[in-house]
């Protein structure tokens, strides 16, 4: 009798080291092997202050409300509510301490790309890595260039606020395994240039899916419905629907587009409201290829 | 030609009372409101933008429409008006109603302040535009709604 509950208890041992460890194996951070990040060169700053601004790293980042060059001071704090608790946007200035002074290309990389920390841990994905994973690493490279160049800030932000069970790190391999993909999100026509660059800007650096594409109850993208408007994850209203299939912006030209992008007013003189109102300042910082590009994929992508 | 001017003029100029004294509810009131500083932003855009010709009686009337609008607009969120008639008006209005009144007081004196100093050419337009139109998405950014 003894002999077999110490077999059970083994079995049951055994089976849980078992399943432990390949779930700690398919959810492990993964962060690119070292050559990734090697033999990029000498980073090209002006490329890199574009990566910035199409990245939209300041709209988070910096002081809210930060205006002309407080905006390049990317000193965290801002509170982000979401359905999982509040996040708290990290220091990324280049302060040795409380910023990413001490981190290393390959550092950065991975956090971008990989959502994987300095110290190995994943991160959480309110940090929107799902899509800058499409960036590629000569555009990580300049934008870290141009990064190291900001102003230093040695304000420390406080931790994020999140109940069980979404405090334990462990529990995002789960959420990577389930939805994190570098993949094209949508399938365009990319012979053509102007779309090509419109969809790495857009499912890219640019997040614009993040806001735009509704979410399952685990936070994952319902990708079939990709750029179809969601609710606001900061309360009340909703994130407007900006596929061709759109009653509002569906009727927009590719000029129209493009011209609220750079301007900020809408085909019938409304203007850009909201968060896209910190969006669209970036944007219009771009060169205007890019805002085509742009305008030209949300043409392109499916209606929905 | 003159006259056609006169006549857009007049009809920019009046856009904004015709939808104060048609509509009843506060909520009404104020999207005409808005949309009366809409078009005329609308064709002071169009000036600066060289798809229309430059004129001073447009340039005057729009900037009148959003002056005198902007000025009504604040007073037209009583209680009770919160929500109906597809307002996109934000709850964060009433909780800062001293800033937001005193947002839609920047517009109207930007307006103000350029009616004073009329620009005199489709460059002069467009820079005031720059300064006028930064205030759009100030407000809408806190106070206005996506629905």
């Amino acid at each position: 009798m003894g002999a077999r509950v110490r077999k059970l208890v083994s079995s049951v041992i055994f089976l849980g080291a078992v399943v432990g460890g390949g779930a700690w194996f398919v959810t492990k951070p993964e962060p690119w092997p070292s050559a990734h990040w090697e033999n990029l060169g000498e980073p090209d700053l002006a490329n890199g202050e574009q990566v910035f601004w199409a990245g939209g790293c300041t709209s988070c980042h910096a002081a809210p409300k930060s205006e002309g060059d407080a905006k390049l001071v990317l000193a965290g704090g801002l509170p982000l509510k979401s359905p999982f608790g509040t996040f708290r946007v990290p220091n990324i200035s280049p302060d040795e301490t409380a910023g990413l002074g001490s981190w290393t290309l390959a550092d950065f990389g991975n956090a971008m790309t990989r959502g994987v920390g300095k110290q190995g841990e994943h991160l959480y994905p309110s940090f929107p890595y799902g899509s800058y994973a499409r960036i590629t690493p000569k555009d990580i490279n300049d934008l870290w260039g141009f990064l190291k160049t900001l102003p230093k800030s040695a304000n420390v932000a406080p931790p994020h606020d999140l109940p069980f069970p979404f405090n334990i790190r462990l529990s995002l391999g789960g959420w990577k395994l389930l939805f994190f993909t570098d993949k094209p999100r949508v399938t365009v026509d990319t012979s053509n240039p102007k779309i090509a660059r419109g969809q790495y800007l857009v499912e890219g650096p640019g997040h614009c899916g993040e806001c735009h594409t509704p979410r399952n109850a685990l936070g994952g993208f319902e990708t079939a419905d990709w750029l179809a408007g969601a609710p606001n994850p900061e309360g009340e209203g909703r994130i407007p629907n900006i596929t061709p299939g759109s009653k509002s912006i569906g009727g927009w030209s590719e000029g129209d587009i493009v011209n609220y992008l750079e301007t900020g007013f809408t085909p019938d003189f409304d203007s850009v409201g909201g968060s896209m109102v910190e969006v669209q300042k970036n944007m219009a910082k771009l060169p205007a290829s890019d805002r085509e590009a742009i305008a030209a994929y949300l043409k392109a992508a499916p209606a929905r | 030609m003159k006259l056609r001017t006169v006549f857009i003029a007049i009809a920019i100029a009046s856009g904004g009372m015709t939808a104060v004294m048609a509509a009843g509810e506060p909520q009404e009131v104020r999207q005409g409101l808005m949309k009366g500083v809409g078009q005329s932003v609308g064709a002071l855009v169009a000036i600066a933008k060289g798809e229309k010709p430059y004129d001073a009686a447009v340039v005057t009337a729009s900037l009148e429409t959003i002056s005198k609008n902007v000025k009504a607009f604040p007073d037209q969120f009583p209680a009770g008006s919160e929500t109906g008639m597809e307002s996109e008006a934000s709850p964060k209005i009433w909780e800062n109603m001293d800033d937001f009144k005193a947002k839609a007081a920047k517009l109207g004196a930007d307006a103000d302040a350029t009616l004073a100093q009329l620009p005199a050419d489709q460059a002069g337009v467009g820079a005031a535009l720059g300064v006028i139109g930064k205030n759009c998405g100030t407000c809408h950014e806190t106070y206005r709604l996506k629905k």
